[in-house]
C-alpha cells in the first residue's frame, strides 16, 4: 500500500495542473450550460484515483489514467443524457454524441492532447468576457480552471465560502443563458482580448500578492497560479503576444522581493528597509529573461514599463542607490499613455527621492482638486511623507492620521501609524 | 425532405473475430463517414444492435429466445436519415463502413400514413 501521503502530493500537483484542462475539454463536450456536469466529472475522477491508488499504488503516467478516467465517466454521462434535454446534441458534431457507432470515437476526437492547451485557452478567454465582473472571472478561473476548492478561493478572498457560492452561480448563469462557445480570439481580435485576460491573471497575482493574511501557502499557490495562466498563454503561438512576455516578466520581479516585503508579524516592510539579501537572484533572472523576450512589437504597453520599473528596483543593490532618474522615465511613459491618478502619485515619490521635498510638493499639488484621488489613502500618505521631509511634524501627523483613516487595510495603517511614531519621535 | 432507415444486415460473424485495434480504426471510419452526414444535416439517429434478442410470433404467443433472422439476414444496426430520393438515399448509404464487414444494406423510406 503506497503511503497517503505520497498519493496526496501527487494527486495534489497533478491535479493543479490537470483539472483546468480535463474541465476544459469536458465543457467542449456537455456545452458551457454544463459547466458544474464537467466540475463534477474531474471531482469524481479524482476521487476515484485516490481511492484506486491506495490499494494499487500510483500508475506509471497518473495523467493518463486521471484522463482515461475521466473520459470513460463523461461517456457514461453523455449515455445517461442521451434523451434528456440537459445536452444540447442539435450542433452537428455533437449530434455524434447520441449513436454508438461514434459517441466513443467522437469523445475521443475531441479529447486529442494536441487540442487540449487550446481548450483551456479558449475557456479563459470565455471567463474573462468583460460582461461577467472582475471578482466573479477570478473566483471562476480560480475554482473552474485552477482547481481550487471553494474553501481555497474563500480563503484566498478572505471572504466565506457562500459569497464564493454565489459568485460562481452569477458566472455560470451567465454561460447557461448566453450559450457560450468557447474560444481562441481570431488575429485580428487577439490583442483586445488578450488584454483582458491579462488584467484578470494579474488581478488574481494581485489578490495572492497584496494579501497580508496568515495563511502564506494560499498566498504563494494564487502567485503561482496567476503565472502558470500566464505560462499556458506564452506556451501558445498564437496568444505569445510580447505584452504577456512583460507580464511574466512584471509577476516575477514582484515575486522575487515577496520574502522580504512582509515581517513575520503581518506587517508591511517599505522598500527602503527590505533586506535585499532575501530577494531571489533566480526569479530576478528569469523575469530579467522574460524582459527581454518581450522586446519584440509595436506595443510598449503599460506591463512593459511596470516591470522595467520593477527590475530597477531589483537590480539596485540599495534604495540609495536606486536609479530614479531611469525610473521617473518610465513613470513619465506611462503616464502619456494613460493619465492614471495612482501613477501620477507613485511618480510623485519617485520625484521626492530625486529632487526632494519641495519639488514633490509642486507635483502633488496638482492633484489638490482630483475628485477620486481626494478620497484616496496614498494621497494623504505621500503628503504626509513630503512634510515628514520638511520637517513639519504638525502636517505631517495630520495627513497620516488621515490617510489611516481612508484606508480599510489593517496592516497599511500599522505601517501609518508607525510613521506617526517616527515623526513625533 | 425525405425520412429513410437504412438496416445494416450481416457481417456479425468478421466483427466477431476482430482484433482490438483493427476495430478501432473500423469505429474511425464510422466517425468519419457519420460526421459527414451530420455536418450536412442528415442524420437524424442511428445505433448498432447487440446480436441477442427475443422474436414474438404467433399473434403475440409464442417467444423465441433469438432474433428472427440468423448470420447475413441479421439485422445489426440502424440508420435514419434524410434525403431527397431513394437515389440519393442510395448513394449516401454507399459510404457506410458496415461493407468492409460484408454487410448488406436495405434503404428504406418511412412510409407517410394517411
Amino acid at each position: 500500500m503506497e503511503s497517503e501521503d505520497h498519493i496526496d502530493n501527487t494527486l495534489n500537483h497533478l491535479f493543479r495542473q490537470e483539472s483546468g484542462k480535463m474541465v476544459a475539454v469536458l465543457i467542449k463536450i456537455f456545452g458551457t450550460e454544463n459547466i458544474e456536469m464537467a466540475e463534477d466529472v474531474v471531482q469524481d475522477a479524482l476521487v476515484s484515483a485516490l481511492e484506486t491508488w491506495k490499494y494499487r499504488g500510483i500508475p506509471d503516467n497518473p495523467k493518463a489514467w486521471l484522463y482515461r478516467t475521466a473520459r470513460n465517466k463523461a461517456i457514461d454521462i453523455l449515455r445517461r443524457n442521451k434523451h434528456s434535454k440537459t445536452i444540447d446534441f442539435s450542433d452537428p458534431e455533437r449530434k455524434l454524441l447520441t449513436s454508438e457507432y461514434t459517441l466513443v470515437s467522437t469523445v475521443d476526437n475531441l479529447w486529442k492532447e494536441q487540442y487540449i492547451q487550446d481548450d483551456f485557452l479558449a475557456m479563459m478567454y470565455a471567463s474573462c468576457h468583460p460582461d461577467i465582473s472582475p471578482e466573479n472571472q477570478i473566483t471562476f478561473i480560480l475554482k473552474s480552471l485552477c482547481g481550487f476548492s471553494t474553501k481555497e478561493v474563500a480563503r484566498s478572498f478572505l471572504t466565506s465560502e457562500d459569497t464564493i457560492s454565489k459568485r460562481l452561480y452569477r458566472t455560470k448563469e451567465y454561460f447557461r443563458k448566453h450559450k457560450i462557445y468557447p474560444k481562441i480570439p481570431l488575429q485580428e481580435e487577439i490583442i483586445d482580448k488578450t488584454k483582458t485576460v491579462l488584467s484578470t491573471i494579474y488581478l488574481i497575482f494581485n489578490e495572492g500578492y497584496n494579501a497580508t493574511h496568515g495563511d502564506k501557502l494560499v498566498r504563494k499557490d494564487v502567485i503561482s497560479q496567476a503565472m502558470w495562466l500566464c505560462k499556458s498563454l506564452l506556451d501558445n503561438e498564437r496568444t505569445q503576444l510580447s505584452e504577456v512576455y512583460a507580464l511574466m516578466a512584471l509577476m516575477l520581479f514582484h515575486t522575487a522581493r515577496i520574502d522580504s516585503r512582509i515581517s513575520s508579524c503581518g506587517d508591511l516592510i517599505l522598500l527602503s528597509d527590505q533586506d535585499r539579501g532575501l530577494w531571489s537572484k533566480e526569479l530576478i533572472g528569469k523575469g530579467n529573461d522574460y524582459l527581454n523576450q518581450s522586446a519584440f512589437g509595436e506595443s510598449l504597453s503599460t506591463y512593459h514599463l511596470e516591470a522595467a520599473i520593477a527590475y530597477q528596483h531589483c537590480i539596485s543593490v540599495s534604495y540609495e542607490k536606486t536609479n530614479w532618474k531611469e525610473i521617473l522615465s518610465y513613470y513619465d511613459l506611462l503616464l502619456k499613455k494613460d493619465n492614471d491618478p495612482i501613477v501620477f502619485l507613485n511618480r510623485c515619490l519617485v520625484v521626492l527621492e530625486l529632487f526632494g521635498a519641495e519639488e514633490a510638493l509642486n507635483t502633488i499639488k496638482k492633484l489638490e482638486d482630483h475628485k477620486i484621488v481626494g478620497a484616496y489613502y496614498l494621497y494623504y500618505a505621500i503628503l504626509g511623507e513630503i512634510y515628514e521631509r520638511l520637517i513639519d511634524p504638525n502636517r505631517a501627523v495630520g495627513y497620516y492620521q488621515k490617510a489611516i483613516k481612508l484606508t480599510q487595510s489593517k496592516p497599511e495603517q500599522r505601517l501609518l501609524k508607525r510613521k506617526i511614531a517616527r515623526v513625533l519621535n | 425532405m425525405k425520412e429513410f432507415l437504412m438496416l445494416i444486415r450481416g457481417g456479425q460473424e468478421k466483427y466477431d473475430s476482430v482484433s482490438p485495434s483493427e476495430m478501432q480504426k473500423h469505429m474511425e471510419h464510422w466517425q468519419q463517414w457519420m460526421s459527414g452526414l451530420a455536418k450536412e444535416e442528415r442524420l437524424l439517429g442511428g445505433q448498432p444492435l447487440l446480436k441477442e434478442g427475443n422474436t414474438i410470433t404467433e399473434g403475440g404467443n409464442k417467444v423465441i429466445d433469438r432474433p428472427f433472422a440468423e448470420g447475413k439476414e441479421l439485422v445489426g444496426g440502424y440508420l435514419l436519415i434524410k434525403a431527397d430520393s431513394l437515389d440519393q438515399a442510395t448513394m449516401m448509404a454507399k459510404g457506410c463502413p458496415s461493407f468492409e464487414y460484408d454487410c448488406s444494406v436495405e434503404i428504406r423510406e418511412i412510409a407517410p400514413l394517411a
